[in-house]
């Protein structure tokens, strides 16, 4: 494993988290802001460095060369990988964006001390490549929203009790599987717990819960980059059975329609955004759990994509929030007149989740069907009726809030300057992403090759099930990569 | 310089145009530099030229040369050669996309220059060109695509820039609600063609229309399907055209969509978009020849819109919802020649029938001072013949079928009460049921957004 050349990745975590600390003891909103700005602009910029820094490596695999914590531990505790190079930044990012977006209005309610936190927790999370470390920074982060529902005198227990048996679910799953009796047993309990963070039905409650009593900016932190489906690929993919991989295969397709119908029928913008956001990430998990080469770049791809544009279009109900307070959907709402901008935007970020050509989401979209298709024809056509069905819930919101009679009002409505550059950075990713898709979709094959192997290392040689899909699920002869020739694909990909 | 290198740059100035424009009606307002009606009229008059110079520049090569297919390709978009996936971007020149292409760029050009005037100092009138370059864009790609998927991307321009226009006045429900219908059929079309692409993809490997219609130029290329793959990916191509046309028993969007304004009713039902479904029949006719099944589904499908939007036609109350049945009965007839196995006669059919209704279109709003003029000039009303239905049909029967043509044939009642009312019955017990289940676990009512008003009344025509 090589070293990278400045320790990246303790900067972007302890940044952040020195920074909380600091805007804890501030009294005054406005510098709070400021300074959570300067240290979640800084973690973004150390998370580029990262990558970059490790993309010149020639290393699948690089620690900090200098980690503090490496002695204690006896072995490195963060690393970046193909999996996590790019996934840093996009997580940097996401905070960064919601500080940045952060009206004056709402100054008050939002804490940037607990959002610094989180941010923290989250980098760590995706650095982090001991199990046990994921483990606890899995769990971890579930503590800010709590605090926070708990500072706002929010009902607590429908998130307390699904967070806490998420923790046992995990704990008790990672030590058998670390025990090495009862790995089965172990996978099966860490699947249950991942599929609870995910939000998979019916355990899914704790999510539109979590919309309707926590700030928008901090439902959104602890959502949008998918921790639940990282610590499935970290955790489960790797050592969980072909039955196993099957079940979350059934559970992410039936938890994607579910909710694809349910965004279809909400009144209120929060849970409409929840829903759509859990369809897309369980259409995330059915391509990591179709564990061929194609379905894994698909859904890593769609991954990226999906957590930004769905970063931009909940960014964006949150600013029309700041502007008319919770948004309803049962009416006409005509902010089309007062912010345009912001209906470009909502539409070009709710266009992107569904894989609109010319955007990020397109190709991701692509392979997607694509691997679906090669594993089993009536999981490409769900994938395929899904997202018609996500397409029809952005096009009826963006009509409900953009469209009818605007309302007047007396003060002025139009883009803020830090939400304009929001908006900028957000599309020129999204359109970026979407007109140039091939260094991305070759960075994820990368990464969807190492998930391959992790799987095959730790599948005994003499398994009877080989490494790759379920055997229900595949029937195509070329998905799944022969397993001698994936180092060879990915120094070729990587050249 | 070659011939084929002079075809490459005229085939990229047809592409680069539309792209252009959209490129700068969509940035200019994102930098905060909105552009006057003038400035947006001279880049569209310029964009649309321009490719049109460049198409009948290819055209003008083409018949110099008697070459019948001239391919433009780009190389992969998005290719993992060790896993087999390549995402072409190809783009062809031949007897059916080259007239369909000059077709589009006449049309849009000139419902451009009308649609300045037209919607002079009209509050919505920079967001009605932006969505019209959206169009443009996507008629082009769509027209010359030389692989399923290239086709999928204009496929879905045209879809969404039509669901904008449809709504273009925002400040009413009902075409805000009628865009949004139209999206729904729409996102079934799309669904539908993109199954056919990974179809097509699966049985023969990749999807590119040499290979999966043959390598001779249209419209003599011999598919490489079975018939029983022909009929399943033909069948998903059926479904995919009719959603785009409006033909039974998606036919009930065409009258919602004449709610936008009169320029993209003209350009997108009566010329270009309506036919894009009759386009993809053609292009994929080869597959259509491999199964004599499949020939009669596209037959049955195009006589029997032709027959019902010729009685619904009868009976409407406004012009344009006449006009807008009118052109799906000659698209349904259309549809028919392609499935009996006729190449050319559908396509110039296409072509005139397009150029005949945006003018009937354009001339709409302008009807009731056409029939005074012509009735000031006989000095009476006009006369009214007796018909063939007056004739031979007892009253009960015309009654029944008045009935039947004035409520558009129950299409859309019909999918309300089977498909959508069910649909949503069964996710609001499922919203009701979860209301329960958190209101248990929270040991109160735990929705705040129960509590969030609705901020004005819901639009009166809803």
């Amino acid at each position: 494993m090589f070293g990278l050349h400045v320790p990246w990745l303790e900067l972007c975590i302890l940044i952040p988290a020195a920074a909380a600390a600091r805007v804890a003891t501030l009294r005054e909103p406005g510098a709070a802001r400021r300074l959570s700005l300067i240290a979640s602009g800084l973690a973004l910029a150390c998370a580029l460095a990262a990558w970059q820094d490790f993309a010149r490596l020639p290393s699948p695999s690089s620690q900090d060369r200098w980690d503090p914590l490496a002695p204690l531990l006896g072995e490195p505790l963060f690393a970046v990988d193909e999996l996590t190079a790019p996934l840093l930044p996009m997580a940097a990012l996401i905070c960064f964006l919601t500080n940045l977006a952060t009206l004056r209005a709402k100054f008050r309610v939002f804490s940037f001390a607990r959002s610094l936190a989180a941010e923290a927790i989250l980098l760590a999370t995706l650095a982090c490549v001991r199990p046990w470390g994921l483990v606890v920074l899995l769990a971890a982060g579930a503590v800010p929203p709590f605090l926070e529902l708990r500072a706002r005198r929010r009902p607590t227990r429908v998130f307390v009790a699904h967070m806490t048996l998420f923790v046992a679910l995990l704990v008790a799953g990672r030590a058998l599987v670390a025990g090495g009796g009862a790995i089965t047993l172990g996978a099966a309990l860490l699947t249950a717990a991942l599929l609870l963070r995910v939000g998979i039905v019916p355990v899914h409650c704790w999510m539109t819960d979590l919309f309707e009593h926590a700030t928008f900016g901090t439902a959104l932190l602890f959502v949008s980059p998918m921790v639940g489906v990282y610590g499935m690929a970290r955790l489960v993919l790797p050592v969980a059975p072909p039955g196993i991989l099957e079940a979350i295969s059934i559970a992410s397709i039936i938890t994607a329609a579910y909710a694809a119908g349910m965004a279809l029928v909400q009144r209120e913008a929060r849970r409409f955004f929840c829903y759509l956001f859990l369809s897309h990430s369980s259409l995330v998990l059915v391509g990591m759990e179709a564990a061929t080469p194609i379905g894994l770049t698909g859904a890593l791809s769609l991954w990226l994509s999906v957590a930004l544009a769905l970063t931009g279009f909940g960014l964006t109900i949150r600013s029309v929030e700041s502007r008319i307070g919770r948004v309803s959907l049962a009416d006409f709402h005509g902010l089309d007149a007062h912010v345009p901008m912001l209906a470009a935007l909502f539409l070009l970020t709710g266009l992107a989740s569904i894989g609109f050509p010319g955007t990020a989401g397109f190709v991701g979209l692509e392979l997607l069907v694509e691997g679906a298709s090669r594993s089993s024809s009536i999981l490409e056509a769900s994938v395929v009726i899904i997202t018609a069905l996500n397409g029809l819930a952005v096009m009826q919101a963006f009509f409900r809030i953009f469209t009818g009679k605007p309302n007047p009002t007396s003060i002025d409505l139009r883009i803020r300057r830090p939400e304009r550059i929001a908006v900028l950075t957000l599309m020129a990713l999204i359109l970026g992403g979407g007109l140039i898709p091939q260094p991305g979709v070759s960075s994820r094959y990368r990464a969807a090759l190492e998930l391959v192997e992790a799987r095959r290392r730790h599948t005994p040689a003499d398994s009877p099930s080989p490494p790759g899909p379920p055997p229900m699920l595949a029937h195509h002869p070329s998905t799944t990569g022969t397993p001698s020739s994936l180092p060879q694909a990915r120094r070729d990909e990587r050249r | 310089m070659t011939i084929d290198s002079i075809s490459g740059v005229l085939g990229l100035g047809v592409l680069a145009s539309p792209a252009l424009l959209l490129a700068v009606l969509g940035l200019a307002p994102s930098v905060g530099r909105p552009m006057g009606e003038a400035a947006i009229a001279r880049w569209t008059a310029s964009c649309v030229v321009a490719g049109l110079l460049s198409a009948l520049g290819v055209l003008a090569l083409m018949l110099a040369t008697g070459q019948r297919h001239v391919p433009v390709e780009f190389g992969d978009w998005v290719a993992i050669p060790s896993e087999h996936f390549h995402f072409r971007l190809k783009f062809i020149f031949d007897r059916l996309s080259t007239p369909f292409l000059i077709l589009t760029l006449v049309m849009v050009g000139t419902i451009g220059a009308f649609a300045d005037r037209y919607l002079h100092r009209e509050p919505g009138y920079g967001r009605f060109f932006r969505s019209f370059a959206v169009f443009l864009l996507g008629m082009v790609v769509a027209s010359l695509a030389g692989t399923i998927e290239t086709l999928f991307l204009g496929w879905e321009l045209v879809g969404l820039s039509s669901a904008l226009l449809v709504a273009f006045f925002y400040e009413r429900a009902a075409p805000v609600i009628n865009a949004q219908r139209i999206w729904s059929v729409y996102r079934i079309s799309d669904a539908a063609f993109l199954l056919a692409a990974v179809a097509l993809h699966r049985v023969s490997g990749e999807g590119d229309f040499a290979t999966i219609t043959g390598t001779s130029p249209w419209p003599e290329g011999e598919a490489a399907l079975s018939p029983g793959q022909a009929l399943g990916v033909g069948l998903l191509l059926l479904v995919a055209a009719s959603g785009k046309s409006g033909l039974v028993p998606f036919s009930g969007w065409l009258p919602r969509a004449m709610e936008g304004p009169t320029p993209s009713s003209a350009v997108f039902y009566g010329a270009l978009s309506v036919h894009l479904g009759t386009f993809l029949l053609l292009r994929a006719s080869p597959i259509i020849d491999r199964s004599e099944t499949l020939g009669a589904a596209v037959v049955a499908v195009g006589l029997a819109s032709a027959v019902f939007a010729a009685i619904a036609g009868r009976v409407q109350a406004d012009a344009k919802s006449a006009l807008a049945f009118a052109s799906l009965t000659q698209v349904g007839i259309i549809t028919a020649e392609i499935g009996l196995g006729l190449r050319y006669i559908p396509l110039i059919h296409m072509i005139g029938h397009a150029c005949l209704r945006t003018l009937q279109l354009l001339r709409a709003p302008s009807l009731l001072h056409d029939y005074h003029q012509l009735e000031n000039a006989i000095g009476g009303h006009l006369p009214r013949g007796e018909g063939l239905a007056d004739r031979w049909l007892p009253e009960r029967a015309r009654r029944a079928i008045c009935r039947f043509g004035f409520e558009r044939g129950h299409l859309d009642a019909a999918i309300d009460r089977f498909v959508v009312g069910p649909f949503l019955k069964a996710f609001r017990w499922c919203d009701r049921m979860e209301r329960r289940w958190t209101d248990l676990l929270t040991g109160s009512g735990s929705r705040e957004s129960d509590r969030v008003p609705p901020s004005s009344p819901i639009g009166e025509e809803s």
